[in-house]
């Protein structure tokens, strides 16, 4: 259990270091940038407004410090996360609300769908040690995961959308209909996220495989292998049940730690695609220097990727005894 | 957004060796056996060649906007020009430099930091080993891009220092994580406890006896690194929060998606720097693959005949 419990403090401790990292970011840049932007408020919001900005940017400065901050904590924990300057007079909470379906459903299936398939060719190309497919994959996949996500985007776009108009130039819909739960529309969304899913997919990919390529090659030379085979047991089964069910803990270890590289290139993967998430919203509030909004999805993005870690790691536990007995 | 292959690593059974000389001249050596290896290091001399030597190749001051826009690619201008009438061939030449010496300088800064929190970590032991292990997973969780580009959001005209600066904060917590684990398995060797018994200083025996032991871990996390920065800067140029008057190729992805490259006929605009990032990125990726085999034995590929 105590494995659990370490995870649940780790899972706090980084949420209280994101929090932490909004809070102090503005204060210590040179010629408080969050001033700035206050200005192109005045006389557009409410006073209240102002003041739940005021402490999220730590210009309010008759209040000491600590004050400051816990009231900061206050406001983000409650969800009260101000009013965005881009979209005003929307609430950065709504904005954020319209994105994240997008991006979790965008990111989520694209990196479901590479760690199963990248899972399985790392063990078969373990498996079969010195094969074609060994002998291809491992040098394909170092090239390409030195691919920036968004160069891959855009050449997928000029290819695939521009060239051959296999596909739509972007965003997630047709823009000329509304959001409903029809065929046509989930037809339509699938037809637009195909794209950006791909580019994910392929960039994410090699390390899956490398990984369970690497750990795999360690587990099929430990000795309860080689009894499994002195047994007779069939190769699929040796390969799956005894290699591959051992080989593929240190890949989802992995799994939960490379998810915030993931999501950065998630990011870029929208922008190229002007794909409606909260990557694509993050860009726009760069662009009119939003700070409340861009701090608010740095967070967001964080406590995401933070239960996912978790989510993880409840997993790790369950699959592995070792993890639960350890103390 | 770079290859993160994650291996247990192999304890070092290896005799200890506490020469420089002697690791790198066998790391050398493998090195000159490795394909990958070799590939990588030719890819990234033709950069540092480029680099040296942008002014002998470039043919026409990258900056000057005296050409025709959108130039089809001839003779006189190999790529053609960009929508200000900019020759992008030299811009290409010239970018080289700044895209290269950033990789490397990045790298470096964050190895170091990665050297003294996994090493440090590993050698107190106890609650400072805790402290830094904490530390060093919050920053190997919290997504970089959103951190990378508030910092830089904030930081705005900081230019190359406040690039170098964002990626080192984001960059370092990967390879400070994996020296910690190799350290600490180096904890317990017979030749660390002659040290101590010797009654050699911590510092002494962490830099001439430690340190030499874990080189080739030490280039692979340099290599990673260097990787992480050529695509960390590369995206930051790209969405804009470079310096726009810098000469890289992130910059100049910067100004052909702005100006819709893509749809105005003018691919090669953003193919020609995106191509150059991705080997540059390449090049570091074989090595770094290339030192993980020469590091750990168990990888290195099997002869085929058995």
């Amino acid at each position: 259990m105590s494995y659990l419990v370490r995870r649940l403090e780790f899972f706090f401790i980084t949420l209280w270091a994101a929090l932490t990292i909004n809070f102090i970011l503005p204060r210590i840049m040179p010629g408080n940038p969050g001033e700035a932007m206050l200005v192109r408020f005045h006389g557009r919001v409410s006073p209240q407004t102002i003041k739940t900005l005021e402490v999220a940017m730590g210009i309010d400065n008759h209040q000491p410090l600590w004050q400051q901050y816990v009231q900061y904590l206050g406001n983000t924990l409650t969800g009260n996360f101000g009013t965005s300057v881009t979209f005003f007079p929307t609430s950065v909470g709504d904005i954020v609300k319209q994105g994240l379906p997008w991006t979790l459903g965008l990111v989520g299936m694209a990196t479901v769908i590479a760690f199963a398939l990248g899972t399985l060719v790392g063990m078969l190309s373990a498996w079969r040690r010195g094969g074609w497919l060994d002998a291809i994959l491992p040098p394909v996949f170092i090239v390409v995961s030195a691919f920036p996500y968004f160069l891959l985007g855009l050449i997928v776009l000029l290819v695939l959308s521009l060239t051959l108009n296999w596909f739509p130039l972007g965003f997630a819909y047709d823009v000329t209909s509304s959001i409903e739960l029809s065929w046509s529309f989930v037809g339509q969304v699938l037809w637009h996220g195909f794209l950006p899913a791909l580019t994910i997919v392929i960039t994410s990919i090699g390390s899956w495989i490398l990984t369970m390529r690497n750990t795999m090659i360690t587990t099929l030379a430990e000795d309860y292998v080689k009894m499994a085979r002195a047994k007779g047991l069939s190769p699929v089964r040796i390969m799956f049940m005894y290699a591959g069910r051992n080989a593929i803990l240190p890949n989802l270890t992995g799994f939960a730690m490379s998810l915030g590289f993931v999501i950065s290139g998630a990011i870029l993967v929208e922008i190229v695609f002007n794909y409606p998430g909260i990557g694509f919203t993050l860009l726009q509030a760069v662009h009119s220097e939003d700070f409340s909004l861009m701090q608010t999805l740095f967070f967001l993005i964080t406590v995401a990727v933070l239960v996912a870690v978790l989510a993880a790691d409840f997993l790790t536990a369950w699959l592995d005894p070792r993890t639960r007995d350890a103390s | 957004m770079a290859v993160r292959v994650v291996t247990d690593l192999a304890p070092i059974e290896s005799p200890p060796v506490s020469s420089r000389a002697g690791v790198l001249a066998g790391l050398a050596a493998a090195l000159l056996q490795n394909k990958k290896a070799l590939a990588g290091l030719a890819m990234l001399a033709f950069f540092a060649i480029v680099a040296l030597l942008a002014p002998v190749i470039a043919p026409y001051d990258p900056h000057s906007l005296q050409f025709d826009p959108i130039l089809r690619p001839s003779l006189a201008h190999l790529l053609g020009t960009t929508s200000f009438g900019q020759d992008i061939f030299s811009q290409l030449v010239w970018s080289t430099r700044q895209s290269l010496l950033l990789a490397i300088i990045a790298g470096l800064m964050a190895t170091l930091i990665s050297l003294a929190v996994g090493v440090s970590a590993a050698y107190l032991g106890g609650l400072a080993d805790h402290v830094l292990n904490l530390f060093t997973d919050v920053f190997l969780v919290i997504p970089t891009l959103p951190l990378m580009i508030i910092v830089a959001a904030y930081a705005k005209s900081g230019g190359v220092a406040v690039l170098i600066a964002v990626i080192v904060i984001t960059g370092w917590s990967y390879g400070a994580r994996q020296l910690r684990s190799q350290a600490l398995s180096l904890r317990n060797r017979e030749f660390l406890e002659a040290a101590r018994v010797r009654g050699e200083r911590s510092l002494y025996i962490i830099v001439f006896e430690v340190l030499p032991n874990m080189t080739s871990l030490i280039v692979a996390i340099f290599l990673g690194a260097a990787l992480y920065s050529v695509l960390a800067a590369a995206g930051l140029q790209f969405i804009g929060l470079g310096d726009p008057n810098d000469l890289s190729w992130g910059t100049m992805l910067y100004w052909a998606q702005a100006n819709g490259a893509l749809l105005a006929g003018s691919p090669i605009w953003v193919l020609a720097p995106g191509i150059c990032i991705a080997l540059l990125g390449a090049a570091f990726a074989l090595l770094n693959y290339a030192f993980d085999e020469i590091s750990n034995p168990a990888l290195r590929p099997v002869k085929k005949a058995k």
